[in-house]
């Protein structure tokens, strides 16, 4: 079980931040094209800036604590989901806040309230 | 380059992805700085356990610390290198950068959050179906 370490970490992120979308009704996964098209250049500029910093040793990952799955240039499966899972938590508080206090976020048309 | 410097440069190219590049101007809005503030905390919290755990190892020679993760102090903050608060910035920021740029494109703005459960849907008005849409500017 040790080996899951770091996907117990991101279960967590899920399910910490995954109750928004039913107890704040969020609609993030209804919005699942623009959530996927907002993460895609987030997720390859640090899949990149990942792969440069274990290249030159900026930081490494315990094999006992980590699946030892990795997806090229010596990245961690858990990473590639890292920067998915983190992305979709910080979506869902924007819309939380959103939600509770009705405060715009800058996405709104011209002269929608709503 | 070390982790301190592409930080920093990861911070500074954010700040002008949102108020040159996209125009997007979350970072002037009162609704990013609120959500900013719950995922800063759970941010410590999860990156505690994967640097306190050392789950992540960092190099002492590509940080300001030194490589042994101390709880606050040398350079870290529980446990983590403070360069991951602007690594973190950078990830959380771009992505919401990238949403508001989409939804003001017309591409999935609706359907649009709220109201939470415990309000009735379509009752109390202005205030469940979003209230002032200029609420959220800290600047006019």
């Amino acid at each position: 079980m040790k080996q899951f370490a770091y996907f117990g970490v991101l279960l967590f992120i899920v399910v910490g931040s995954g109750w928004l979308e039913l107890g704040l009704r969020t609609n993030v996964l209804r919005r699942w094209r623009r959530f996927v098209l907002s993460v895609a250049p987030v997720l390859m500029l640090f899949l990149l800036w990942d792969a440069y910093a274990i290249a030159s040793e900026h930081w490494d990952f315990d094999q006992e604590r980590t699946t030892g799955v990795t997806i090229g240039a010596g990245i961690p499966v858990e990473e590639l989901v890292f920067f998915v899972v983190v992305p979709f938590a910080a979506v869902l508080t924007l819309e939380a806040v959103r939600s509770v206090r009705g405060w715009s976020v800058g996405d709104e048309p011209p002269g929608d309230s709503a | 380059m070390t982790y301190t410097q592409l930080a920093l440069l990861g911070v500074a190219l954010t700040v002008v992805l949102d108020l040159m590049v996209l125009r997007t101007r979350l970072l002037l809005r009162r609704t990013f700085w609120v959500a900013y503030g719950i995922v800063i905390f759970f941010q410590l919290a999860t990156n505690g356990v994967l640097t306190g755990f050392e789950i992540v190892r960092y190099s002492g020679d590509a940080i300001i610390g030194t490589d042994s993760p101390t709880f606050l102090g040398d350079g870290r903050i529980v446990y983590a290198p403070i360069e991951d608060l602007l690594f973190g910035f950078a990830l959380v920021v771009q992505t919401l950068i990238w949403w508001v740029w989409w939804g003001r494109r017309g591409v999935q703005y609706r359907p649009l959050a709220g109201p939470p459960v415990w309000r009735q849907r379509g009752a109390s008005g202005a205030e469940a179906s979003g209230g002032d849409a200029c609420g959220g500017e800290l600047t006019p």
